[in-house]
């Protein structure tokens, strides 16, 4: 059986992403392809922000590789339900590795929005914070409404991870808002602000 | 007198991947890469990730890279197939990914489930535009890594060496 709620839910995502990078400071961003992506651009195009275009599956993975080699750095990956579903394990491999300096947060409409969107299992029984609770993650949870997001967003930022928080926002139909496309410049500009002019490709 | 060699090639790569100062061991494992993944953990320079599934690796490399540290992904070749979609990561975006693959389905294969992806493996490692290093000597695994591992660094590319079954020996099962 189906849930129907997300038409309801009170979080937009727009406006949850626009909370989660403002005053970002140096935080290191992955975002996930599809709406994850846009959602960020909307926010602001920024150098230490890594959009993915494909790699379904791979956001919370580069995002553990990211936050192993520059653990004084906080990293960040914003992803969708439909491409966390394709990467469970790498919620098993992050809780193994228990970087406390990596959150993972899932904008969770329950639907895979770039094709058409069709219920994801997180319309049904599937239930994203649990599973990472049962992969080892000390801090998971869900976010419902305002309230819940208030309380989260420090967190977020600042407590000790491994973190994974599940966003339940509503199901939209927003404009695309597209970042740079080309993998090539988006990981050169990534290094060169993180690492410096001399980083190289 | 196989074990000892075994040992040798293992010892040899692991002073190659630390030559090229890699910081990232990741990998599902396999028989043929035990003594390899247990002389990395014991490397307080290399931090070791083991995966669900191999395709997180090439992920993880990607972010590794992202943050300024080389990596390496060590698995059997079946787990080639497991990564297929995320080699476009690598490809698209120019990130450097060293793989070090021991062949299964190969050479005297005694499973033959393990046929198909192990026939496959170098086609399908080549269709997505990774650099293929075949190498059945024991004694030239060091040197293959070695000429891969900066082919990969100095690109930045996608290169594999595939250690054959020859060198491993056949699975088994006792038969």
């Amino acid at each position: 059986m189906l849930s129907s709620q997300s038409t309801q839910y009170p979080l937009r995502r727009r406006e949850v992403v626009a909370r989660l990078l403002a005053d970002r400071g140096d935080l290191l961003v992955v975002t996930g392809l599809g709406a994850p992506a846009w959602d960020a651009t909307a926010a602001g195009d920024h150098p230490l922000s890594f959009p993915l275009w494909g790699a379904m599956g791979g956001a919370a993975m580069i995002g553990l590789g990211l936050a192993l080699a520059q653990p004084a750095r906080r990293v960040l990956v914003v992803t969708g339900d439909g491409e966390m579903l394709m990467g469970l394990g790498a919620l098993a491999t992050i809780a193994l590795q228990a970087p406390k300096n990596l959150t993972v947060v899932v904008l969770d409409n329950e639907r895979y929005g770039e094709t058409g969107m069709q219920a994801t299992h997180t319309a049904g029984p599937a239930d994203l914070a649990a599973i990472a609770v049962g992969c080892g993650f000390p801090v998971a949870a869900d976010v419902f409404d305002q309230a819940g997001l208030e309380e989260a967003l420090p967190r977020i930022r600042n407590e000790a991870g491994p973190l994974f928080f599940d966003i339940k926002v509503r199901v939209e139909d927003l404009p695309l808002v597209l970042p740079p496309k080309d993998g090539a410049h988006l990981k050169g500009r990534f290094r060169a602000a993180l690492l410096g002019p001399d980083a190289g490709p | 007198m196989e074990q000892a060699e075994t040992a040798h090639w293992s010892d040899e790569v692991h002073a190659v991947l630390r030559e090229h100062q890699v910081r990232q061991v990741t990998y599902v494992p396999d028989a043929g890469h035990r003594e390899l993944i247990n002389a990395c953990a014991e490397d307080g320079q290399m931090a070791s990730v083991p995966l669900t599934t191999e395709e997180e690796g090439i992920a993880l490399l990607a972010g590794a890279w992202l943050g300024g540290q080389r990596g390496v992904l060590l698995m059997q070749s079946s787990g080639v197939g497991n990564c297929v979609n995320m080699l476009s990561l690598a490809r698209t975006c120019q990130f450097p990914l060293l793989m070090l693959v021991t062949m299964r389905g190969q050479w005297g294969e005694f499973n033959p489930w393990q046929v198909p992806m192990g026939q496959a493996t170098p086609e399908v490692l080549r269709a997505t535009g990774t650099m293929v290093f075949e190498v059945a000597q024991a004694a030239e695994i060091g040197e293959t890594v070695n000429a891969a591992a900066r082919m990969v660094f100095n690109g930045p590319a996608s290169a594999a060496v595939l250690i054959s079954q020859r060198v491993l020996g056949a699975k088994t099962f006792g038969r």
